[in-house]
């Protein structure tokens, strides 16, 4: 963020198969070693060998939030990645390219073009790899870092493959720094250490050790980006943490296969993105009506339809609020970082115990395929858990009604093999014995006593979850509104605001289904101005806003090209629309990948 | 209780006759319907092997006979048309020592449920599905099913079907399925004893079961079948022979085989091959949360 001391953003361009991921990782941890903070984007295409793929690795000595605004310096791996980015450079920041293989375009007179003549360091034509270290090594000597932290960090990553291997990889590495101390002009730049080292995860990383800390034993998925590395790690986990995880023939049998799990008592949970969600939205509407405790995570991409797997968008709000058909209530919610990911599932899944129904978590590409530092004391890796009315002592009297008609609505839940609790359950609607009430006849009064009984258990569901906090001065000029991911950057661009003297505050939305309706028309009856921001065409979450207050905000930022919001983005919307020009704002997006 | 100690055959400890599987409702399936003999082939068999209610599960889709668990006294889950086995497949998975008995029809398992029917067969998850087979779509008042038989006139086939069926049989066993069986709704006695097979085998177990519609379908009734129906035990088979069953399985015409024309007694299932449930019980009977050692070695991981 633009006030810290430092702050520092490493843009590495490649196609994909020409190993973007290891000088990538290697810088990663370089710096989450020594304490400092950092948060990376990865562009890229539905492709597995050829295109374009760009790293923004960010990093600072405070949390950052976004990847930011910036490019400090580019590493360009081939020549596509100069063409693309070498104009969107400037205040002195070096490109560093491979000599042999790339010409430099034409650069802005600040730029410093920082060609490696890689063979003849590396002396080494075998591996195309090797331009990747000497890279490394030169970004080293312009950060005026200390050759070993790295010399350390490639010995212990090449460790498994030999010595020959160890010292062929510090060899050229040190052959590019060495290069660059002497050819180069260092930055102005220190790059500080902060008190302990950082861990480092992505947004699916939180959301399964989220459900692993909630108690989950059931995962199911189908491959579907940018949701499998939900399915990746629970795979990597499985045998340790004793959850059975399985890939399955279609999000259809996932979520069915969730449901049945849950049904015998497991937590069980399923992840996907928007298709598959699709897919598994009648399952959904079973657990409703069952009243079966589970959560589906649906982790977005640009759509509709197959849309651009590899690009994020926040399309699914109204899938989400209208998966399955019938009038039934489920838990949503949209986390709001990595952390809050991690600590949201635990909670969803309280409150789908409780309240005996499916729990719906709506992440994104932006937030589960971000890989970010976070400090490990900072992770509650055993919190609460609350089954609610779970029954799971045998009895010796018949007569157990799974629906009871209770004043709360919640009917405790006894799991199936348990002796005197013999029991079924049924998607036809059912009397409180689980009867049909379409055997035979119908019964209105029957059917309208289930139908509020169910309903009435999300009565109280709100009193469960903290309502939403204004952040900032009450008297702001404006206020931005944002739901979900786009807490990081609308908080970076307030920053940015108020050094341009506009003082802003924000609302930021986590919890759709219970909506906290009184509490945040409350916050916005006082608001001056109102912008919602979001990543979308059609104003999503406005319209969801609307619908539950009433209100309609001023104006409106929305991003829907695949990218999301840099802080800049929402800084010049907000500009613009005080400014009078505009009611709705789309950024342009500069860097094209 | 642990169901895999009631299996075996005439537990002492267990009195229970058929009676004590009847559900709470009567079932609302029509005057001379094949599904109830299906019902009582399922009750007698149970009673049989001595498996108290509480300790079973069935579990249906949608149709007339995926109204079976409403009329059978044990668990059971209704669930969705089509989604029977995955709904049982997690289920069994959550809890492994419940006896899962997945029940349905034919346009509910080989239709709209094709896939998971392909899929459980090769996971050879232990599963007892009986499939009520009719050859119809009766819920829905006369429609042809991926049973039908080409030519077949119905309310959406009025000039005939063009489509070929399904043989239910040969594409469990090409699927991977390790219990492969066909019964009659018309001799229950006979069925009760391949129901009694099929709990007992160890592994995905399907039953497909000739139960005639008297409603929508005139062409497949009682009166057909009984002339057809041959057991396969009055003939030389050898039911670990696959290419055997398949051969006997698409017999179609004056003979009609029912039996078990597959079973594979050594092949692992899906529950023994997954190292989770080795030991510890059920899923859903373990402790939730991370243990001190598991929450570091996530951590450490994160470094």
């Amino acid at each position: 963020m633009g006030s810290g001391n430092f702050d520092f953003a490493i843009c590495i361009g490649g196609a994909a198969g020409q190993g973007i991921a290891t000088p990538g990782n290697s810088l990663a941890q370089l710096f989450v070693r020594r304490g400092v903070h950092m948060n990376a984007y990865n562009a890229f295409q539905s492709i597995i060998r050829g295109g374009h793929i760009f790293l923004t690795l960010r990093v600072s000595d405070r949390e950052v939030l976004t990847h930011g605004d910036v490019m400090d310096l580019l590493l360009c791996l081939d020549q596509g990645t100069m063409d693309r980015h070498l104009r969107n450079l400037g205040d002195g920041a070096p490109v560093l390219f491979n000599s042999d293989t790339i010409q430099p375009g034409e650069a802005s007179a600040d730029v410093q073009l920082c060609g490696l003549p890689v063979a003849e360091l590396s002396d080494n034509t075998r591996n195309k790899l090797v331009q990747n270290t000497v890279a490394l090594g030169a970004i080293m000597a312009l950060l005026r870092m200390d050759f070993d932290d790295l010399g350390t960090g490639l010995a212990a990553q090449f460790e498994r493959k030999g010595q020959a291997v160890v010292d062929e990889n510090v060899g050229v590495a040190r052959a590019g720094y060495e290069y660059a101390l002497a050819n180069f002009k260092p930055l102005d730049v220190q790059v500080p250490s902060g008190s302990k080292p950082l861990a480092v995860w992505t947004g699916n990383d939180a959301l399964a050790m989220g459900g692993a800390a909630a108690g989950v034993k059931f995962y199911a998925a189908y491959p579907m980006s940018p949701a499998t590395g939900v399915l990746h790690w629970m795979a990597s986990n499985a045998r340790n943490l004793g959850i059975m995880v399985r890939q399955v023939e279609d999000e259809i049998g996932v979520a069915n296969m969730t449901v049945g799990a849950a049904h015998t008592g497991c937590r069980a949970m399923c992840a996907t993105s928007g298709g598959g969600f699709a897919l598994m939205t009648e399952a959904i509407g079973m657990a409703g009506m069952m009243e079966t405790p589970a959560v589906f995570i649906d982790v977005q991409r640009a759509g509709p339809s197959t849309g651009v797997p590899t690009k994020t968008e926040q399309g699914d709000l109204w899938q989400a609020l209208g998966a399955s058909q019938g009038d039934f209530e489920r838990l949503i919610v949209a986390p709001t970082d990595a952390l809050d990911a991690f600590n949201t599932i635990p909670e969803i899944f309280n409150l789908a115990d409780k309240y005996q129904c499916p729990g719906i978590v709506i992440s994104d590409l932006l937030i589960s395929e971000g890989t970010y530092s976070v400090d490990p004391d900072l992770l509650d890796m055993h919190p609460k858990i609350d089954r609610g009315e779970l029954i799971t002592e045998p009895s010796s009297t018949d007569g157990y009604k799974r629906y009871k008609n209770t004043e709360s609505g919640i009917s405790p839940r006894a799991l199936p093999g348990l002796e005197g609790y013999v029991h079924i359950v049924a998607t036809d609607e059912h009397d409180e014995d689980s009867v049909l009430i379409s055997d035979e006849f119908t019964n209105p009064l029957k059917r309208r006593m289930m139908v509020e009984k169910r309903a009435r258990k999300f009565e109280q569901t709100t009193q469960d979850i903290a309502p939403p906090q204004l952040k900032g001065p009450e008297d702001a000029d404006v206020t931005l509104i944002g739901w979900g991911s786009t807490d990081g950057v609308i908080t970076e661009a307030i920053e940015q605001l108020n050094a341009k003297g506009v003082t802003a505050n924000h609302l930021q939305i986590k919890w759709i289904v219970p909506f906290h309706s009184e509490a945040v028309s409350e916050i916005l009856s006082g608001a001056k101005q109102t912008i919602i921001v979001e990543n979308n065409f059609t104003g999503q979450f406005a319209r969801y806003l609307r619908s539950e207050t009433g209100f309609s905000a001023d104006g409106h930022i929305r991003k829907y090209d695949g990218e999301p919001f840099m802080p800049h983005h929402v800084t010049d919307g907000v500009l613009a629309q005080l400014a009078g020009k505009v009611k709705q704002y789309v950024p342009l997006q500069e860097v094209i990948v | 209780m642990c169901a895999a100690t009631t299996v075996a055959e005439g537990d002492p400890a267990v009195e229970l006759t058929a009676k004590d599987y009847k559900g709470q409702v009567e079932p609302d399936w029509c005057p001379g319907c094949g599904d109830f003999g299906v019902l009582r082939a399922l009750q007698t068999a149970c009673a049989d092997l001595g498996i108290p209610p509480h300790d079973i599960l069935t579990v249906s889709g949608i149709g007339c006979s995926s109204n079976l668990p409403g009329y059978f006294n044990a668990n059971g889950m209704h669930t969705l048309h089509g989604r029977a086995l995955a709904v049982a497949t997690g289920a069994k998975l959550g809890n492994h020592e419940l006896n899962v008995v997945v029940t349905g029809g034919d346009g509910d398992g080989y239709g709209i449920g094709g896939n998971h029917f392909t899929h459980t067969a090769r996971r050879n998850i232990d599963l007892t599905y009986l499939v009520m087979n009719n050859q119809i779509y009766g819920l829905t008042t006369g429609q042809i099913s991926p049973t039908s038989a080409l030519d077949m006139k119905t309310k959406s086939t009025p000039f005939g079907s063009v489509e070929a069926p399904i043989n239910p049989l040969t594409s469990a066993i090409m699927n991977g399925a390790t219990f492969v069986a066909r019964g009659y709704s018309g001799d229950p006695k006979h069925l009760a004893e391949l129901v009694k097979s099929a709990i007992q085998h160890k592994g995905f177990a399907l039953i497909d079961i000739f139960s005639p519609c008297p409603t929508w379908n005139h062409d497949n009734d009682f009166s057909f079948f009984k002339p057809r129906i041959k057991p396969l035990d009055q003939e030389a088979h050898d039911s670990g022979d696959w290419k055997s069953a398949c051969e006997k399985a698409l017999v179609w015409g004056d003979t009609i085989y029912t039996g078990i024309f597959l079973q594979l007694k050594d092949k692992p299932t899906l529950e023994q091959l997954e190292p989770v449930l080795k030991e510890g019980g059920p899923l859903a009977q373990r402790p939730l949360g991370l243990s001190e050692k598991q929450a570091d070695r996530l951590i450490k991981r994160m470094m």
